[in-house]
């Protein structure tokens, strides 16, 4: 007797377990619940400011105000750039993901492949004010031509050569290179005992796969062929890599060390102490803010271009900028459309865009004076004239992943001093292609 | 062998003939340990086993960025996934079989590195002297740090610029005058396999040093009597005393050691360099690279066979030279 009631007991409880094992799952799903009545959706933003707490200082103002019109609580959760996609992608397999995401515009059209996100279609942005509204270059990188975008851009980008004008002035250079050989010559000056002439992320493959595609273009190399199929192992791509890499290996104007960089922050805050002249990068302001850096001693321009009519592409910078997505098993789709309507609203949009020194990616945002400085019109003439959008094809985010991270290795070889080919620099191409085919 | 299992018979010993009618005695007396076993079972089955399954399953999947959102629709791959890793002549299956053998090479190292630290400690602290105490608690401190805590300080401490060891081995010793590289590059092997043994041999000291209690401190005494020194008693007394310790112990410092994803992970990032490119980190990076979940599960499962393979072959090995002992 009292050994069957053991065993029923042990039985039961066994099952309790397993159903409370099962029941935890509930509360996750979608990561929002309702609480007396409210709803809360939660939302990943990516890395804008110069720290994660900081981000959320800049934010937190804004979905206060959101609350205030809605009634919404937005749990907000800044995520590391170097975790960002990894999450975004384990949320998408899992099923367990935040409501609202930011993504890099980069990748729309890769995640938009695996159907996770909610498509905008046009009585969605019908709602957000029409498509007319948003700048014809930054709602062109939501996603693949011809489908419904996959995200609505909140923040526009693009990459720019940073410099630090009492450095140059102490140097002797009266202006901001032209040419690739005048930012050399000017680095070299600029090189002295403890300061380096400019900074790189050096173990950021996101940071190391958007210069290689800009250096990449620059000696004439497509990262994929018209079809959508990735053709990496050219020898212009590796010329262009080298041309990046040659920084640090050959002319010696990059911080050796910059090859452990890896969080996204380290190379900017070289840049804003004044340990690095230089810095080719996005918009920086939060940062310089935060330093103290004094205004006057702080000036952007262009990346140089190559040479007019050589084989090279005119191209110094790529339609960079952050897309908000919802995702499709959200439980709380009002509430997240609502959230992605005030994120692209001309407040937001103004209060944000100034805040992180990126530009207003809606049309009737740009009254506002703030958007009328000399850094934010070199920026826009960027965009403007000689950005070009990285391809909108399903592998992006594996060529950003797959080509970074082969140059983060390619830098702590030169970093250790050993040469670096050409040849070394395609063969390191030609594996990361065969992984992209032979994976996909 | 008589298997009498009927109610009469049960009620003849001595049991309610209520409860004796409903569960035949033998039966009863074998399934009471199964029943208590019972939540454990259960349980291990949901955490580990249906992941595991769902591994194996995924592995035979055409599991990509098309089809993670919606597992049910990835065709099926058949063996594509396991021909890819297998094959060592593509960028894929070359990269794979690198990392497998260099991480032969860490686990061969660190598991021996741990054991002889542990074993040292161990044997050295089991005479009694003043502060023994305070140094077993200290002996375990790394061991008893959260992983993430305990490693994330080492890479600060590891960093070129500002790193502690580099201020020590330059500033302060000038030992070297380049600053070396310890997160990338040829060093990152040593760094890992230096942290990795200062996070696991605690663990190889508590087992041999709870071991030790159990070697009898008279055959000591009668060995020395006989004229035994310490090294003569130490391999004639103590270790084969330790054998059923350390046979578990290595094998599971093995396991531990083969499949040790987080001290690589917090100490690099999600990329480690070549050079320190474990087979764990490896198998996560690659299906996060190219979102090729089934091709990563499939490597996943090779791991997991061979680790069946060394367990299997590791536990007959060593049971049979018991046998002959």
């Amino acid at each position: 007797m009292r050994i069957r009631k053991l065993g029923y007991m042990a039985v039961a409880g066994a099952l309790a377990l397993a159903a409370t094992a099962c029941g935890g799952d509930e509360g996750g799903t979608g990561g929002g619940g309702s609480a007396g009545g409210a709803t809360t959706i939660t939302y990943w933003a990516s890395n804008q400011g110069t720290s994660l707490e900081s981000d959320k200082q800049v934010l937190q103002p804004e979905l206060d105000r959101f609350k205030q019109e809605t009634g919404i609580t937005v749990q907000v959760e800044v995520v590391p750039w170097s975790d960002l996609l990894n999450r975004i992608l384990a949320a998408t397999t899992s099923g367990q993901g935040p409501d609202v995401v930011n993504i890099g515009n980069t990748w729309s059209a890769s995640l938009q492949a695996t159907g996770a996100f909610l498509p905008f279609d046009d009585q969605a942005l019908t709602g957000l004010g029409g498509k007319e509204r948003f700048l014809g270059p930054s709602l062109a990188a939501t996603g693949a031509a011809g489908q419904p975008p996959a995200a609505v851009p909140i923040y526009g980008m693009t990459y720019g050569l940073h410099y630090n004008k009492r450095l140059f002035r102490e140097a002797g250079i009266a202006e901001p290179p032209k040419t690739w050989d005048e930012l050399i010559a000017a680095g070299k000056k600029l090189t002295t005992d403890g300061r380096w002439g400019l900074a790189v992320e050096g173990a950021s493959a996101t940071e190391n796969a958007h210069h290689a595609f800009i250096f990449g273009r620059q000696q004439g190399a497509q990262p994929f062929d018209p079809s959508g199929k990735p053709q990496f192992a050219s020898p212009q791509f590796a010329a262009g890599i080298k041309q990046y890499l040659d920084l640090m290996a050959v002319h010696k104007i990059v911080n050796p060390s910059n090859a452990e960089y890896a969080n996204g922050t380290e190379a900017v805050q070289d840049f804003v102490t004044g340990k690095a002249a230089m810095l080719m990068w996005q918009s920086i302001a939060t940062s310089l803010k935060e330093s103290g850096m004094p205004e006057e001693d702080y000036g952007l321009a262009p990346i140089p271009l190559p040479a007019a009519g050589g084989a090279g592409a005119q191209v110094n910078g790529f339609v960079a900028g952050i897309n908000l997505a919802v995702f499709k098993n959200t439980e709380h789709k009002d509430a997240a459309l609502q959230f992605a309507k005030f994120m692209t609203s001309k407040q937001t949009q103004q209060t944000l865009n100034k805040a992180y020194g990126s530009l207003p990616t809606v049309q009737d945002a740009y009254d506002d004076p703030a958007f009328e400085t000399p850094v934010i019109k070199t920026f826009q003439q960027i965009l403007g004239t000689t950005a070009e959008p990285l391809p909108q094809v399903p592998e992006e985010s594996q060529f950003e992943t797959l080509v970074g991270t082969a140059m983060n290795g390619l830098f702590a070889k030169v970093a250790a001093g050993d040469p670096v080919s050409v040849e070394d620099v395609t063969a390191e191409l030609a594996d990361a292609n065969q992984q992209m085919t032979t994976g996909g | 062998m008589v298997t009498s299992t009927t109610p009469r018979d049960g009620a003849g010993r001595g049991w309610p003939v209520r409860a004796a009618g409903l569960i035949p005695v033998r039966l009863r007396r074998i399934g009471l340990p199964y029943l208590l076993i019972l939540p454990a079972i259960v349980l291990e089955l949901l955490i580990h086993l249906v992941p595991m399954l769902i591994g194996i399953w995924m592995s035979f999947l055409r599991l990509t960025q098309f089809f993670i959102a919606n597992w049910s629709a990835a065709p099926s791959a058949g063996l594509a996934n396991y021909r890819v890793a297998l094959d060592v002549n593509t960028a894929v299956g070359g990269s794979l079989l690198r990392s497998f053998l260099l991480t032969v090479v860490f686990t061969a190292l660190a598991v021996g590195l741990s054991w002889l630290l542990g074993a040292a400690a161990a044997v050295l602290m089991q005479g009694s002297f003043r502060g023994r105490g305070l140094l077993r608690a200290l002996f375990l401190v790394p061991y008893a740090l959260p992983v993430y805590a305990g490693v994330i300080t080492w890479s600060f401490l590891l960093q070129r610029d500002t790193g502690l060891v580099n201020h020590l081995l330059v500033d302060q010793f000038g030992l070297v005058d380049e600053r070396p590289f310890w997160l990338i590059g040829d060093n990152s092997f040593v760094s890992l396999l230096v942290v990795y043994v200062w996070r696991i041999w605690p663990f190889a000291f508590l087992v041999l040093m709870a071991g030790l209690q159990n070697v009898p401190e008279d055959l000591h005494e009668a060995a020395a009597i006989d004229g035994a020194g310490w090294w003569r008693r130490l391999g004639s007394i103590t270790m084969p005393l330790l054998r059923p310790i350390n046979q578990v112990l290595v094998l599971v410092l093995f396991l531990w050691t083969f499949n040790d994803f987080n001290t690589p992970y917090v100490l690099f990032g999600k990329s480690a360099p070549e050079q320190a490119d474990l087979i764990s980190i490896h198998i996560y990076q690659s299906s996060f690279v190219t979102w090729n979940f089934g091709s990563g599960s499939a490597m996943s499962v090779l791991l997991l066979l061979f680790l069946l393979a060394v367990t299997a072959v590791y536990l007959v090995a060593t049971s049979r030279r018991r046998d002959h002992a």
